[in-house]
């Protein structure tokens, strides 16, 4: 009984720690798509553009021989955030501010487009194998006695769950309590309207790309240095799951993603544990489309109430 | 063109597509006016105001605002510049509370400024006071309305666009909707309003406009349009 609540706690953590990276990618489509109606499918390459950056960083200042682990960290999570945001910022500018009041099909087959070309554009740069990186963090806490099950919470998913918090919490208060957060929130419930308030809609449109691309770039360091590894295809699976994610929480709603990204992660690791780990994605997947057949506005996106 | 002008069309012409929506319309509105435009539903009053405003873009003809051309200028430079406007059906947010929709109206207007237009907002409306953090989409009609107009103004708007503000609202608050416009002409704002509701705009307005099918058909002041005859049986139901 101990042991099967234990393989439960540690498959709980586990989603849990998928769930919040996904979390993170997800905002970066729905805070997109509540703008503009668009999915920015180019967003999970952004994702993994952060990701090698973070290598890249890491590696340089290892090798400068830099010891310090928070500063290596911190520099990483800095460059890449900046890095991303850029690329986020020039993917609107290029390929969909040209494009904005044509029909909605070309910006997204635009978007298809970017994400094949990030692909293969990482492809040249950095060649298409696994590039590994020895962990930074190593060891943890664990529970249960090692003749039985022994649930492990590590150090780095200690770290994924604080700077997910954290950012979210940042997030939140930015989207609630600034003046350029509350912009974002007018442009997505009416775009014209807030141009009609003197306020250039475009330069809001390009700060929702940078927040995403800067979030997707957080959970590209996270995930990262999670598993250890990076290729230049990561970024269209992770796309897709946070994606999922979006919508299953409600696309447009950021709790939403918090929301979907969460349950997302737990339910392919659950799936992982007691079914098995090929139909995580199937389920994963399954999830997407049972949404849409019947709560097709997602778990948080409620119509709104409007009198007339 | 006069000192005293505040906005002034010349011979605009707006196209949705292939459609044109207004043809030649010229007009003028001077400082400390109120002005209004009727018409009948689909003549292009609204269509009229949101082209001052940029969108959708003139497609001929020249627009002026303060003495200066705004004809090509992007939307939100023009709406920068001391002019606040009320949309058809109000646009407000409804999923921000009264007291944010107010504060993304009061989004480019100093510190200093804020807190007096907010306060004078909530004066003018107490209704909005009392539903300060309450969200805007579960209030009604005429409370939408006011917090429509009470966002226009956080900006210190010099001249105002009113588009049908009487629309679906009860007799009492439609009342005290046209005093409040009254009373800010009598506060120096400039006043341009599109109306459906022809006899209670012409009463409050210095002078009038008709337009029909796109085109300016009458114009003179509100009183003598009151009672043309034209007006009377097109407008005023006899």
């Amino acid at each position: 009984m101990q042991e099967q609540l234990l393989y439960f706690v540690q498959q709980l953590l586990n989603g849990l720690t998928i769930g919040s990276t996904y979390a993170l990618i997800a905002i970066g489509y729905t805070m997109v798509y509540g703008i503009i109606g668009m999915i920015n499918f180019a967003h999970g390459e952004v994702y993994m553009i952060g990701t090698y950056v973070a290598f890249i960083v890491i590696a340089g200042l290892t090798y400068l021989g830099l010891e310090s682990l928070p500063l290596v960290f911190l520099a990483a999570l800095l460059v890449s955030m900046m890095v991303a945001a850029t690329y986020g910022f020039t993917i609107e500018r290029v390929a969909y501010r040209p494009l904005r009041g044509g029909p909605r099909l070309l910006a997204l087959i635009s978007a298809i487009g970017m994400s094949i070309f990030l692909q293969n554009f990482v492809r040249l740069a950095q060649g298409s194998r696994d590039i590994a990186m020895p962990s930074l963090v190593t060891g943890g806490w664990t529970f249960g006695s090692p003749d039985t099950f022994e649930a492990s919470l590590s150090y780095m998913q200690v770290i994924i769950f604080i700077v997910t918090l954290v950012t979210m919490g940042a997030l939140t208060l930015f989207i609630t309590k600034s003046k350029w957060g509350r912009a974002c929130r007018s442009c997505s419930q009416d775009l014209g309207m807030t141009n009609l308030l003197g306020i250039n809609t475009n330069n809001i449109i390009a700060l929702t790309f940078v927040v995403g691309a800067a979030l997707a770039a957080v959970a590209g360091l996270l995930l990262g240095m999670y598993y250890g590894v990076v290729n230049p295809y990561i970024g269209f699976i992770a796309g897709l799951k946070a994606f999922t994610a979006a919508v299953l929480g409600g696309i447009g709603s950021i709790p939403g993603a918090m929301l979907g990204g969460i349950l997302l992660g737990t339910t392919e690791a659950m799936t992982s544990a007691y079914f098995s780990s090929e139909y995580k994605d199937v389920v994963a997947f399954g999830l997407l489309i049972l949404v849409l057949l019947f709560r097709p506005s997602g778990l948080l996106g409620k119509p709104e109430v409007e009198k007339i | 063109m006069s000192q005293n002008s505040m906005l002034k069309l010349e011979n605009v012409s707006t196209h949705y597509g292939q459609i044109q929506a207004l043809h030649d319309v010229s007009l003028e509105v001077n400082k400390g006016e109120i002005v209004t435009l009727i018409g009948a539903n689909g003549a292009g009053k609204s269509t009229l105001m949101m082209t001052v405003c940029g969108d959708p873009r003139a497609s001929g003809g020249k627009i002026f605002y303060e003495g200066e051309e705004i004809t090509q200028r992007p939307t939100d430079k023009i709406m920068r510049n001391g002019l606040a406007v009320v949309p058809e059906g109000r646009r407000i947010f409804s999923g921000m509370t009264v007291e944010e929709n107010l504060s993304m109206g009061g989004f480019f207007t100093p510190k200093a400024d804020y807190d007096r237009n907010m306060a004078h907002v909530y004066e003018l409306f107490p209704r909005l006071k009392e539903r300060e953090f309450q969200r805007a989409g579960t209030m009604s009609g005429g409370e939408q309305q006011m917090l429509a107009i009470g966002r226009a103004l956080m900006s210190n708007p010099r001249m105002l666009f009113l588009d049908e503000p009487s629309l679906g609202l009860a007799p009492i608050i439609i009342q005290q909707i046209f005093d409040i416009i009254s009373m800010l002409r009598d506060d120096g704002v400039t006043i341009f309003l599109v109306e459906q509701n022809a006899n209670q705009a012409l009463r409050i307005a210095d002078r009038g406009y008709v337009l029909e099918n796109g085109r300016i058909v009458l114009q003179d002041t509100g009183e003598a349009l009151l009672t043309n005859d034209e007006v009377r049986n097109a407008y005023l139901g006899g």
